[in-house]
Order: C-alpha cells, then sequence, then structure tokens
C-alpha cells in the first residue's frame, strides 16, 4: 500500500472516490503476499497489483461494482477452490483471498 | 483514519491496521501502534484482543488473517466451533536494517542486493578515504567511524529481522565489530574470510573473552552460502540467500557448515 498512497491521494483530492482491494490470504503458491494491494478509482483507473496479472481484470469488475453500490465490500477468491466465486484462476495453482471495500474511512 | 494511516507508513512508523472481513461489522477497523488504538470493531473486548494480536503481527512484520468470537475469544471451546468474526491485520513495520561493516567492492555489491530486498543499509568503515557516499550511492548512509561507538549509540534498535555483515577482514575492525553485534538481539551476524582467516580470527576474539559456545554459534562465517559465488555480485547473492535462508529454517548449504577451501 505504501506504494499506492500518492495515487489515492491524487485521485481522493480530485474527489475520485476509490475501491482498495488487499491480499488476505493465500494458499499454495500465490504470486503476492498478503498486504498486496491494488486501488481503482471511480474511472476506472488502477494503481497496483495482486496477483501476476492473473486476476486484475476480475478485481477491477468487482471494485467497481462495489463503488456504484451494487456489490457488498466483502472476500472475493480465486483460484482452484470448492467456494470459487470466479472463473478466473490462477497461472501457479494457488489460490488468494482479497477483501475488496471502498476507501472512505 | 486512511489520512493517519498515511501519516504513519511515510514517516516509517510501525503501525497496523485490523479490518473485519467477515462477521459482524464488515469493514470495522482499528488503527493499532506501539502507544495507540483508534477506532473499533465494534466490541470493546475484541478490540482489546484484536490490538494485542496486531501488536505482536507487528512485532514479526507479518500480516494475516485472525478468527474471533464475537467477543475476542479465541480458543475453540470459547467459539463453540465457529468463528465468527475474521479480521485481517496488515502491519506496516519499519524496514529491516543491514549494517555492513568494511568499504570494500564486496560492499557496494550487497549493499545493491540489500536495497532491492527492501533493507535500510548502513555502511561503516573507519578509513575517511573508503568511507564516501561516492562509493556506496546506493546505501541509506554512510558513516567513517569504528565499530564499538556504532553498536553503543544504536545496537539496541537492532532485532530479529536485521541483520550486520562484517566483510573487513581486519582484525583491529572486525573483532570489535563481532562484540558489538553478538551484544545485540541482530538475527544475523556474517563474518567474511576464509576458513583460515575465521580460526585466526576465533583466537582473537577468545583474547578478547568471545568464546561461549552459544556466542560463536550465532557467527554465519565464513559468510554466505555455498553456492560457488565469486565476483562480488555473487557473493551478495550469497549471504543475502543465507540471511532468508536463516529466516525461514529451510536447510541449505551454507559456508560455515562444509569443509575444505571456499574457491575450489
Amino acid at each position: 500500500m505504501r506504494e499506492l498512497l500518492d495515487d489515492i491521494d491524487r485521485w481522493r483530492s480530485a474527489g475520485s472516490r476509490v475501491a482498495i482491494a488487499r491480499v488476505v490470504d493465500i494458499e499454495g503458491s500465490g504470486p503476492r503476499l498478503p498486504g498486496a494491494a491494488m486501488v481503482v478509482n471511480e474511472q476506472g483507473e488502477v494503481a497496483g497489483s495482486v496477483s501476476g496479472g492473473c486476476v486484475e481484470g476480475a478485481v477491477v469488475g468487482e471494485a467497481l461494482a462495489i463503488l456504484r453500490g451494487e456489490a457488498l465490500p466483502r472476500v472475493v477468491t480465486f483460484g482452484y477452490s470448492d467456494d470459487d466465486a470466479f472463473a478466473v484462476g490462477l497461472t501457479c495453482g494457488g489460490i488468494i483471498r482479497l477483501f475488496i471495500e471502498p476507501l472512505d474511512w | 483514519m486512511y489520512q493517519e494511516l498515511a501519516r504513519l507508513i511515510r514517516d516509517e512508523q510501525p503501525v497496523a491496521l485490523v479490518t473485519t472481513i467477515s462477521g459482524p461489522n464488515v469493514g470495522a477497523k482499528l488503527l493499532v501502534t506501539g502507544t495507540d488504538t483508534q477506532g473499533s470493531l465494534g466490541d470493546t473486548e475484541l478490540d482489546r484482543i484484536a490490538a494485542r494480536d496486531a501488536l505482536a503481527e507487528l512485532e514479526a512484520g507479518r500480516s494475516g488473517v485472525r478468527h474471533y468470537g464475537p467477543h475476542g475469544e479465541t480458543t475453540p471451546e470459547d467459539l463453540h466451533g465457529s468463528a465468527e468474526v475474521s479480521v485481517f491485520i496488515e502491519s506496516w513495520a519499519p524496514p529491516p536494517q543491514m549494517w555492513i561493516f568494511g568499504a570494500v567492492d564486496f560492499t557496494a555489491a550487497l549493499a545493491k542486493v540489500a536495497k532491492v530486498l527492501g533493507y535500510r543499509v548502513t555502511v561503516c568503515d573507519a578509513r575517511e578515504v573508503f568511507a564516501t557516499r561516492r562509493r556506496f550511492p546506493m546505501a541509506d548512509e554512510v558513516m567513517v567511524t569504528w565499530p564499538t561507538p556504532v553498536f553503543d549509540e544504536r545496537g539496541h534498535t537492532l532485532g530479529s529481522r536485521d541483520a550486520v555483515c562484517i566483510l573487513t577482514h581486519d582484525p583491529k575492525f572486525d573483532v570489535p565489530a563481532v562484540q558489538g553485534a553478538l551484544a545485540t538481539k541482530v538475527g544475523y551476524i556474517g563474518v567474511m574470510g576464509s576458513r583460515t582467516t575465521h580460526t585466526k580470527r576465533l583466537e582473537r576474539l577468545a583474547e578478547v573473552g568471545v568464546d561461549r559456545p552459544e556466542q560463536l554459534a550465532r557467527l554465519m562465517s565464513p559468510i554466505g552460502l555455498d553456492l560457488g559465488a565469486r565476483t562480488p555480485e555473487e557473493t551478495a547473492i550469497s549471504i543475502c540467500a543465507e540471511i532468508i535462508a536463516r529466516r525461514t529454517g529451510k536447510v541449505t548449504p551454507s559456508l560455515r557448515d562444509g569443509e575444505g577451501p571456499i574457491h575450489s
């Protein structure tokens, strides 16, 4: 998140709302450790990453839905598991869980 | 709360952010520093337990998910088989430190690799002509000093995530550096030199009273993993790889535990 502070500040001071997705948990081989984060603003601009590029697209969609009020802040799981919510997998075969929420705090 | 968090992160102050990710009050937050707690997860007792755990995570420089009962219960019996609140504890610890003694070619390479790994790097040498910013632009700090005053002044800031690498080969310098490092809680102490140098150094250390097995066991000497490294850059990789392996507890071939010449 350290590397995202400047983008977050710029977007927020320009009046744009921001959603943040953070890796909270990984199983097996995950490309990024807990705490890896990406931020998305209302215009769909993105900074940061939460995987090796495998799931970022899906995260942007989810983040925008949360900003529009169409979805609640929640944990989203990517990878091969029974409670798989998304068809997007990780090339490394691991599972990552992200918490996505509006950065309105 | 974000403003305060951003300020602390930018100032490199240790801080942990606890966020409820499932259960009641999803999104509720607690901001925890060594001296202060802000916000609430919605239950006083849960706040107290989560803040305690956040401090422990912060100390270790770790981030991860914890599960509690609605009032901070942590044991399975108290939970009645179901965790009701999951929180994500994210910690921002200040970067680990690497102190490098000896301003030699290996130092520049090691400082570079250490920066890649996120260390705050300090280079120390008593010789003014060698310990210059121009030779070590990648270091965060270059000090012209003998080892003892540095350890006296700020040895107490070294902890398990930090490293001291002694590359001087000069007993005048590396004996006090080893003594200073052993008096701290630093997690890694590596000392450069051949096995012959190491044996001679052990004699000099014994002369100044450093001879207890539990002290000497902390020294990784010769420094680095047995990768067959030759150049300063390769040696830097072998040193940093050894630091990682010591932290993770993985079994890797350290030069210390082998025999015979380092370069064969």
